[in-house]
This record gives C-alpha cells, structure tokens and sequence, in this order.
C-alpha cells in the first residue's frame, strides 16, 4: 500500500468489462471523511429481540445495562453475579433466580428438571452460599402429554435431593398450543453465605490463578448433538451436576477465594471476560492447559465452533489467591466433580479487562466477549 | 486427537519455523487465499512467530465476506415472504444486508432456519410439502458440490418445493484477478487446500507460469500452514515458481471426480460480483438451464434486486490483500463485529474480525501509518521462553 489514502474501496458492484481487466483502478484523492460515511450495516441499534440477546454475551449484558437495570435500580441489584448477596434479619443470604427453555427436554445426561435444579443451586454456590429452598414455576403448554410434565417433575425432584435442597414453593401457568415450547421452568432459591466468605470479581488482583473444574464444553456438545441430529461417533453425556458440594469442599480449605463462576452460555470465555472486566485486571491462559474432552473437540473442529464459547452445566472457574491455589487444587481434585480440576492461566496487571490466551505455538490471541449466537461456520 | 493434535505439535512447528527462519534472506508476500487459513494463523498466533520478512496477506477466500450485498437483499427479501423456510449455514444470518440480517428477519416472524448440510434443507422440503424450502447456497468450490448433489436429489425424487439461491464463487479467476492488479504486491500463494480436494490443482500450473508466482496447496491446522509457508518461500527464495501440493493428505492431483461431475451437471459457469471486488468474470457458478425451475432468484421473482452498495468500507482493499485490516481508519472504533461497516468485519473467517478478535492487543486501535507494515506485533525470536513458566505446574490436567 501506499502512503497515499486511496479512495475509499473498490465499489462494490461495479460492473467491470469482461476483458480480464476486473479491478478498476483506484484514483489517489482526499482522505475520505470517516464521519459522513454511510454504514451499509447499521446493526448498532436491535430494535426487536434477536436470540442473541438470550445467548449471555455482549447483546445479554446490554440488556441488562440499558433496559433492565435503569428500570429496577437499587444497590442490591448486582449485573456482575449471578446471585444477590443480601443480609436480612442478621443473616446473610444468597438470592438468585433462573428460567429454564432448554430443547429437547430430555438429553443425553439430564433434562429440563436436573437443569432447573443444578443452574440455581450453582448460582447460590458461586456466591459461596449453600442452597437451601428453592420455588419452581412451571409455564406449561396446551397439549403437552401429562407424563411428559411428570418426568419433568421427577427428574427435578431427583435433582433436589441430590443437591440437597427443599422446594418449597412453586407455580403453574399453561399458554396456548403454539404459544410456548412445551415446558419452561423457572426456579429461584435462597442460600445462606458462610461467615468469612465474600466472593466478587471486584476481589481479584493481579498474580492470582485461575482454576477450572473440569473439561469444558460437554453441556453445550451434547445438546447440539440431540437437538441438530449431529452424530459425533461417540454418545456425549452432558455435565449437568450440582456443584454445592464442591464449592463447600473448596471453602474447607480456605474462605479467601475471590470470585467463582460457573461457565454455562456463553461458555468460559464469557466468564473470563466477565470477571476481567469487573474486576479491572487482565487474564492470561495457557490454551493448552484448558482440558477439552477430545468429544468436544472434534464436535467443534467439525462445526467451525470454539470450546471456550460452549456452555457448560456442572464446571466451575475460580481466581484464587496464588498461595492457595496448590490446596485449593488438591480440594478440587479429591472431590468426584472436580478430578479433572486444572490450572488454566493467571491474573496480570496489564491489559486490564482483556482476555489473552497464550497459543499452543506460543503466540497469543485475545479471547473476545461472545456477541450473541456462537454461529456454526461454512466452511 | 488424531489428524488434529499431531498437526499442532509445537516441537513440530518449532522445526518448521526455524527452517523458514533459516531459508529467508528478503521480504516476501505471501497471500493465504482462503478465510479458514486466515482464521487458523491469527488464532494461532502463527503471524507472529515467522520471520518479519515473511507478510501474509490475507485473501478473498472467506465465503461470507464475498458474497455481495445484493445477494443478501435478495435472500431477506425471499426469506420474508409468507409461508417460506430459508435455510443456511448459521455464519450468513449475522451478515448485513441493507439495513438489517437474516437473524432480524427471523425476530420479525421469518421462518429462517440454521442448517448443517443442504440436505437437511431439502429433508424439511420433503416434510413440509405446502411450503416452499429455499437454501442459501453460496461459497466456494468446497461447498457448491453438496448444493449440487442436493438441487440433483430434488430434481431426482420430485421434491418440486425446494429451490437454491445461488451465490458460488471459484478460486482461480479471483487469484487471476488479484494478479492483475497494478498494486498487487502477492509474490507466492498458499493455495486453498480444500477447494483443492474437490477441484484437484490441473487450474494453477497455467497461472503459476504466467504471473511467475509459486502456488503451495495448504490446509489448515498450523503445521499444514507453517509447511505452506515453508515451500512457498523456498521457491521464492530459489526463483522458482511452481505447483506444490503441501496436504497431500486431503489432496489427489485430479481431486474428486465425482464431486466434479456433479458440479458440471447441475452448475455452469458465470460472472460473479464479489462483494468489496466487483465483477470477475467467469468466477462464479450458476443452475444451469436443466435445473433452472429450482433457482431461488427466479421463483421469487428477485433478479431485479439491484443494491449498490455505498462506497463506505474499504473490505474491497482488504480482500485483494491491499491493506491491513488494522490499516483502515475505522477498525476497531467505527467498525466491529457488533457495527460492522463491510462484511469482513462480520464473518469470523473475515480478516478484519479475525484481527479484532484475536488482535487487539497488540494493535489497540492501530491507525495506518502509510507504510506497508509487518504482521503486527510479531515478535522476532522465533519461540518466545516456555511460557507456563510464571504459572503454577500443570502436571494432572488434561491437555488437548
């Protein structure tokens, strides 16, 4: 290129000769006035919902930032959690809540109900807080077999009393056929948070370490498996799993971790990104440390997708202060959901907010915010 | 993983890269033609461990940046039409039209649906009798032959309600065209290797004879890309300009027939606009006249879509390898994947993306500085140190 500024682009859809000679020639003139340029995209402004408003990236987090948060306001409500921590006659409570629209309701290692129960019994957990009640609603739709809805209810109060918690409230809606996707489920729960215990991204500092639970990407694999029809050789179970029991494990050993989150949309680049940016430091991974079941791998290899982007349902990531990180390691791996446990990267001061991962080669690659919608590619 | 893991072997690339370390004594300019090459070196970080005269310059082989603007327009128009399902591979419902996408048109009540093979498509044509089943069928070579096989199927079993919309684009001309530039600066190809699975490499001796121009057939894990880029500058370095198949795994010389034989059976050859390029003739394919009654564009009515596209984003520039991404004024400030300006900020095997995701760091919000640059950030040592040094031991983890 040269120093000269060209003309903005070839135009697009100038029709050329077909003499061979298929590129104008570009005239050298005035550096084109960026400001008054027409954007063809004019994505900026989403003035429906699109799906990836749903898909726990940036679109979700705008949301978030200009539509519900301005119209709840309060000090209580957090964006950078998944759970309230609240303190209310004396005791410190965990508050949190989560819908469920997962399809099919049945997959390979769990269904709706196991989900419902586990994804707010995890939010609670990453608080430090052991769930304790939670309500469920259930929005039913017309027609829906009725054992369909009781296997539901089965498999979530299974779930339950695997984790350990009571339901304790719940309610029933049904909408018209065509008007809902069979079953949806919310649930909220209450936990009460251990003394000593205050988990936040605004905890971190430079120089802490930074552990995953487990190999990534499992939940997200195995329902695109059943819901695409996509066949990967093997059958992959997701990873759906309660992970109080884990995090109390995790407590034992010391109450001075800083932040925990369980990666489920948006996969653990999100959360990554999510807690760098609260927290103003910058998060250095080594790729090859992230354990990916070679399943998921090769799912993604095939599908143009990226691990770190792919939920999960029964991981978790925690920033723990270097001189813990060894203990808390060896918790985590004595502890059946977290044998896989591993070191995946560190705090650093530069870069504040950023992501980078260090590449097998030993280059490096910012690990982005998902947008919305991971999209499989083309080719 | 098999086929995976020993392709990015970092003792392996190490090799590799010292060997193209030892070979180089000038600058070159090697141009990866395809957009899945392009997302594999700036994932990697493979730009920045090759030697600093080595610039790679990212080609027009990302399927989605190409595809032009009226294309697209076409493709919402018809897949908001009552009573239409529109199928496509999930990267073309982020990308632009004018004024909005795909994934809008669905908000807006559109049956638009994400496909993983255009026979999923035609099996929802099949079960949906009284609707009609379009199928977004653009790329390259790799992907017109699965379109061809399916409008084939359709004709075959009488599936009468599924029709394609077609945008395929070929290699060799858009490599012609580049070389026809007056400012191109390309001196050596890393061919696309599969394009060259299906099509074979009997269309590159003639254009490696006439511009002088080594062309290596590549794949696309990092070993395949750090070989690639290993003969080609051999060659360069040798003054040499030949074909060299570099995948042999994946590449036969007469490709595969019969994936060939499908595309002369339902496809001919056409003039292509390019999005950001313009016309290149004889680039694209089209239904040819036997499958013509599934050609989307006719049934619908939408070969009078005309959009001229505002001379707004400089993607033309990027795509014939003219300027960095990182070099346009609005990278990373007025465009990005969430406002895009051009298409190869959307696509993720868009050059521009590509930098914008996985290069920020090194490039904050680079302006150009009139000068031809390197790849940016690239450090000159060809390894840095071990760099799990600094991190508690690893040993126990699971490592992909």
């Amino acid at each position: 290129m040269s120093d000269t500024t060209t003309t903005a682009g070839v135009a697009a859809g100038t029709v050329t000769a077909t003499t061979g000679r298929a590129m104008s020639d570009q005239a050298a003139g005035p550096a084109p006035d960026m400001l008054a340029w027409t954007c063809p995209a004019p994505l900026r402004d989403q003035s429906r919902v699109v799906m990836g408003h749903g898909g726990g990236g940036a679109l979700s987090a705008e949301l978030v930032e200009q539509v519900f948060a301005p119209a709840f306001g309060g000090p209580e409500l957090s964006s950078t959690t998944d759970a309230a921590a609240l303190e209310l006659g004396g005791a410190r409570l965990a508050f949190s809540t989560d819908s469920f629209v997962v399809r099919p309701l049945f997959f390979p290692g769990g269904s709706i109900g196991d989900l419902a129960v586990n994804g707010t019994v995890n939010d609670l957990a990453m608080s430090g807080a052991q769930a304790v009640y939670l309500s469920c609603g259930f929005i039913l739709e017309e027609g829906v077999p009725i054992d369909v809805v009781t296997r539901v209810a089965d498999t979530l109060g299974a779930a339950a009393r695997t984790a350990g918690v009571h339901v304790v409230t719940g309610d029933t809606k049904v909408v018209e056929a065509g008007h809902g996707d069979g079953v949806y489920v919310n649930t909220s729960g209450i936990g009460l948070i251990p003394d000593g215990v205050d988990l936040r991204p605004q905890r971190v500092v430079p120089g802490d370490v930074v552990i995953v639970s487990g190999p990534i990407g499992v939940h997200g694999v195995a329902i695109m498996s059943v819901r695409e029809g996509l066949e990967f050789g093997v059958e992959i179970e997701s990873d759906c799993a309660a992970l109080n029991g884990l995090v109390e494990a995790m407590l034992a050993v010391t109450t001075d971790l800083h932040v925990l989150r369980d990666p489920t949309r948006g996969g653990l680049a999100a959360s990554l990104n999510e807690i760098a940016t609260a927290s103003g430091t910058g998060v250095v991974l080594q790729e090859r440390a992230v354990p990916v079941p070679d399943a998921v791998a090769n799912a993604c290899a095939i599908l143009g997708l990226d691990p770190m982007y792919v939920a999960n349902e029964g991981k978790l990531v925690a920033f723990v202060p270097r001189e813990r990180a060894e203990e808390v390691l060896a918790a985590m791996r004595a502890h059946p959901l977290g044998a896989g446990a591993a070191v995946i990267g560190e705090t650093v001061a530069e870069h504040p907010g950023m992501v980078v991962a260090r590449t097998g080669l030993g280059g490096t690659r910012v690990v982005d915010m998902p947008l919305g919608e991971q999209l499989p590619r083309i080719c | 993983m098999k086929y995976i893991d020993e392709f990015q072997d970092p003792g392996l690339a190490r090799r590799l890269l010292d060997e193209i370390h030892a070979t180089v004594t000038r600058p070159w300019a090697l141009m990866e033609v395809c957009g899945g090459q392009t997302h594999s070196i700036i994932r990697h970080g493979i730009d920045q461990l090759l030697p600093k005269q080595v610039e790679l310059i990212h080609g027009p082989g990302c399927p989605v940046c190409v595809t032009p603007l009226e294309v697209i327009d076409k493709a919402l128009e018809i897949a908001s039409r009552p009573g239409v399902i529109f199928c496509s591979f999930g990267d073309m419902l982020r990308v632009p039209g004018t004024g909005r996408d795909l994934f809008q048109v669905r908000g807006q009540g559109g049956d638009v649906r994400v496909v993983y093979s255009p026979l999923d498509a035609l099996r929802i044509a099949e079960q949906n009798p009284e609707r009609e089943v379009v199928f977004f069928g653009i790329g390259f070579e790799t992907t017109a032959p699965p379109n061809a096989m399916t409008v084939h199927q359709a004709r075959k079993r009488g599936i009468r309600n599924f029709s394609l919309l077609v945008s395929h684009v070929r290699v060799p001309p858009a490599i012609e065209a580049i070389m026809r530039s007056p400012e191109c600066r390309v001196q050596g190809f890393l061919a696309a290797g599969h394009v060259c699975s299906v099509m074979g490499t009997a269309e590159y001796p003639e254009l490696a004879a006439r511009y002088r121009v080594p062309i290596v057939v590549t794949g696309f894990e990092p070993l395949d890309i750090l070989e690639g880029v290993r003969r080609t500058v051999l060659q360069l370095e040798r003054g040499e300009h030949a074909v060299d198949n570099a995948y042999p795994r994946a590449v036969r010389a007469e490709g595969n027939p019969a994936a060939k034989a499908m595309l002369d059976e339902v496809f001919e050859v056409t003039d292509r606009a390019w999005r950001g390029i313009g016309v290149i003739p004889d680039s694209g394919w089209r239904l040819s006249e036997r499958y013509r009654d599934h050609d989307a564009e006719i049934r619908f009515s939408v070969e009078g879509i005309d959009t001229r596209e505002p001379a707004a984003c400089r993607s033309g520039e990027v795509l014939q390898g003219l300027l960095k991404p990182h070099e346009c004024e609005a990278f990373g400030t007025l465009c990005t994947p969430r406002s895009p300006l051009g298409a190869t900020m959307v696509s993720s095997e868009g050059a521009c993306a590509a930098y914008y995701l996985y290069r920020r760091l090194d490039l904050g919000s680079a302006r150009r500085q009139g000068q031809a640059s390197s790849a940016p950030g690239a450090p000159s040592a060809p390894f840095p140190a071990d760099a799990s040094a600094n991190v508690p031991p690893l040993e126990g983890s699971s490592v992909v």
